[in-house]
């Protein structure tokens, strides 16, 4: 008995055979701990995501294309983020496939939009520019610099488009990406489709509307 | 007479019923009593005492504030945000509450500068070597929490530049490839930064990084007392002991340095008073102009800047286009090449085979094919090995990577000295070009990103300069710490 408790508090064991399977419970104990602590963390870790709430927000937005002006355009706000609808006049149409040369690419071929926005002016209806405002760079909202050439303070060669007030990326008025910007791709169509002539829905595709 | 005697017995008696339950009169002798410091302290210790003082000041006003202010996004009824209104109440309704908020603001710019002259003290007296590589790392460690403190702060205002500075760097995640995207829309809890990011955010400014902060604070300063603080010579005092076992060169910290520190705290506290009675906001560099206005998720104010004691790193974010990446790549790699000859550190060896083996890798497709894709283009869960990384990711892994840089520090020093003192003419210069893209990248930083010096000097070519310069300071540290001409460092500390 004695001699026992000697051994305990000697921190020696009598046998090897326990110390080992002194370890193993250790060793077993740890590993249960981990895995409790593990479980205890899900749910703090889950509470970060976007809430239902966050996820259910963000139904479609309809816009009245007649009150636009040809050469204007108006800022509607879809998912928390600003929509652009650029009524775009024949000369601006025109001007689109001068940037070509200088974009980093003029086809799309690598940009976020819907199928059915195709070619160089990258809409359903040329006329209509319906784009994400938001920067493919680090998110800011780009400018409008509709003036053309040196009164746009933007060089001779300017034919309109939008410059990034954050780290200077500019875009043509496709929202397509001039080359050697910090933004890397075109900017985002959003899935939009006619309702009627006049009136246009964002947030939903062509085929769903 | 008696009467006074009666009172420090008791006070005597009472200090012995504490010490008998609490080390009180052990610690005070540790640490201030008993605490041999360097003799020879001058203007640049004062920094580590101050940023204490700073620490306090904006943990006693953020506690007030946190009285008045809400972290709400939602509209009140006049249609402000409720945050931004809760913070013109503060400025206006509260009494006294537009110092509080000044002292406040003040005191995030007064960190900073504060802190980089004590990391600077660092740089000038190599107290970053060894035996102080944890006093430093730990001083990392704080810096961090402290950008990520200011950070966190500077959306609680809900104005378009917390706005819109929250956008832009929680945005820089979703550059980290395969998981960024996701990563980004975690930080905010939303898709949008919205509600659920101000509430987060606040919850990390007033009490989950501040809390963070003392920690380190603590073990920053443990560490200190463990090893002892260096000095403007940079010899160990405790080379040289007296018959008791104190170093000859040390004095006790109280009286001597609490004392030279309370005039220093003294200083600090006119020029902070005059800064919060007569310019709190820092001529707009303090509290920015466009953030007087509320937070709009529609429009980018036509001028966005982070507050100048970020600006330095997100220079160097901005001059990494793709214009500049194949020149950069060149630069890291030979810098790179010469670290690895000179370290003596396998680790940082190893680091360097990885640095230019993933720069090659990741600049690949960049450099050859542009923004075009290669005509073989394997993709592995989702990643493009043959495209390259674009030159966003590469602005983050360089901003991130200067900030860290700084931590590696210890194992670049190659000097057989410590203080500049005893440094060569060539560490000298190199340690004012340092200074001086610091401070270039700094101003670069809070202009347009057009901006030219006197309207002819671009700025674009001086950043993508300033960045190697910057890069350069740490990477031939190895090399031209080992070949410059040191004078021999005296046996005891000198009284200059
Ligand atoms: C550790 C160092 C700290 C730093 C560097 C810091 C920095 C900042 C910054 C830059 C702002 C925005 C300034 C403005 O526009 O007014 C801010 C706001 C705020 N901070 Fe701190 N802070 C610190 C500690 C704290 C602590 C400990 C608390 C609370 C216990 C706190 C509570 C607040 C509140 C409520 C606001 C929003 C009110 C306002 O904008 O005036 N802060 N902080
Ligand atoms: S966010 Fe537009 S250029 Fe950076």
């Amino acid at each position: 008995m004695s001699d026992n408790k000697q051994d305990a508090s000697g921190g020696e064991s009598c046998c090897a055979c326990s110390l080992d399977s002194r370890r193993t419970m250790l060793a077993a104990t740890v590993g249960a701990g981990a895995v409790v602590g593990l479980g205890v963390a899900t749910p703090f870790v889950a509470s970060f995501m976007p809430s239902e709430r966050a996820k259910a927000a963000g139904a479609p937005v309809e816009v009245d294309l007649s009150k636009i002006k040809a050469g204007e355009m108006i800022t509607v706000e879809w998912q928390g983020k600003p929509v652009w609808i650029l009524r775009r006049t024949p000369e601006m149409i025109a001007a689109l496939s001068k940037n070509d040369a200088a974009l980093a690419d003029p086809a799309s071929e690598r940009a976020v939009q819907p199928e059915y926005v195709k070619g160089v002016a990258r809409a359903i209806k040329d006329e209509f520019f319906v784009c994400l405002g938001v920067c493919t760079h680090l998110g800011c909202s780009p400018n409008p610099k509709f003036a053309v050439g040196s009164e746009s303070g933007m060089g001779d060669a300017w034919n309109g488009g939008f410059l990034c007030p954050c780290h200077g990326s500019q875009f043509d008025l496709a929202g397509r990406v001039f080359k050697s910007m910090p933004a890397p791709t075109n900017l985002v169509i959003p899935p939009h489709a006619y309702l009627s002539d006049t009136r246009l829905l964002i947030g939903k595709d062509s085929a769903e509307a | 007479m008696t009467c006074c005697k009666i009172v420090t017995d008791k006070a005597q008696q009472l200090l012995g019923w504490v010490d008998e339950r609490f080390p009180l009169t052990t610690l005070y002798r540790e640490h201030l009593a008993e605490y041999y410091a360097p003799k020879n302290f001058n203007f640049w210790y004062f920094f580590g005492s101050l940023a204490l003082l700073v620490l306090v000041i904006q943990i006693v006003t953020g506690i007030f504030l946190v009285m008045h202010y809400k972290p709400d996004a939602s509209l009140n009824a006049a249609g402000v945000p409720v945050a931004f209104a809760s913070v013109e109440y503060i400025m206006r309704d509260v009494a006294g509450g537009k110092f509080i908020r000044y002292m406040h603001s003040t005191g995030a710019s007064m960190f900073f500068i504060v802190v980089y002259l004590h990391m600077f003290r660092g740089l000038l007296y190599g107290s970053y070597r060894k035996p102080r590589e944890l006093i430093w790392l730990f001083g990392m460690a704080i810096f961090l929490c402290l950008m990520a403190e200011a950070f966190f702060g500077y959306l609680l205002p809900w104005g378009q530049m917390s706005f819109w500075g929250a956008q832009v760097i929680v945005n820089l995640f979703e550059a980290i490839p395969v998981i960024g995207p996701d990563l980004s829309i975690f930080i905010r809890g939303d898709f949008v930064v919205s509600d659920a990011t101000l509430n987060r955010f606040f919850a990390f400014h007033v009490i989950a990084i501040p809390l963070v902060l003392l920690g380190l604070v603590a073990a920053h300063l443990i560490a200190l007392h463990e090893v002892g603080s260096n000095n403007p010579d940079g010899v160990e005092i405790k080379k040289y002991k007296d018959a008791n076992g104190i170093p000859l060169d040390g004095i006790p910290f109280h009286p001597y340095y609490t004392v030279k520190d309370i005039f220093g705290v003294s200083i600090f506290l006119i020029v902070f008073a005059i800064i919060v009675f007569f310019a709190p906001e820092g001529g707009g560099y303090f509290l920015e102009f466009n953030n007087f206005f509320p937070a709009d998720s529609l429009k980018t104010p036509a001028h966005i800047a982070p507050v100048w004691y970020f600006t330095p790193f997100y220079s160097m974010l901005r001059a990494t286009t793709s214009d500049f990446l194949p020149v950069l790549w060149a630069f890291v790699a030979l810098i790179a090449g010469l670290t690895f000859r000179g370290t003596g550190c396998v680790w940082i060896k190893r680091a360097c085979l990885l640095l230019v083996a993933g720069l090659y890798w990741g600049f690949f497709g960049l450099t050859v094919f542009g923004f075009t894709p290669p005509p073989i283009d394997p993709v592995v869960l989702g990643v493009h090995l043959g495209r390259g990384l674009d030159a966003k990711f590469w602005g983050v892994a360089m901003m991130g990577g200067s900030v860290m840089l700084f931590g590696l520090l210890p194992w670049l020093d190659q000097s057989p000295v410590k203080s500049i003192r005893y440094k060569g003419p060539l560490f000298k210069t190199i340690l004012t070009l340092f200074v001086i893209s610091f401070v270039l990248l700094g101003f670069l930083g809070t202009k347009a990103p057009g901006y030219a010096f006197f309207g002819l000097i671009p700025g674009g070519p001086v950043a993508a300069i300033c960045t190697i310069l910057y890069l350069a300071f740490f990477g031939l540290m190895p090399w031209y710490s080992r070949i410059d001409k040191t004078k021999p460092e005296p046996e005891r500390v000198t009284s200059k």
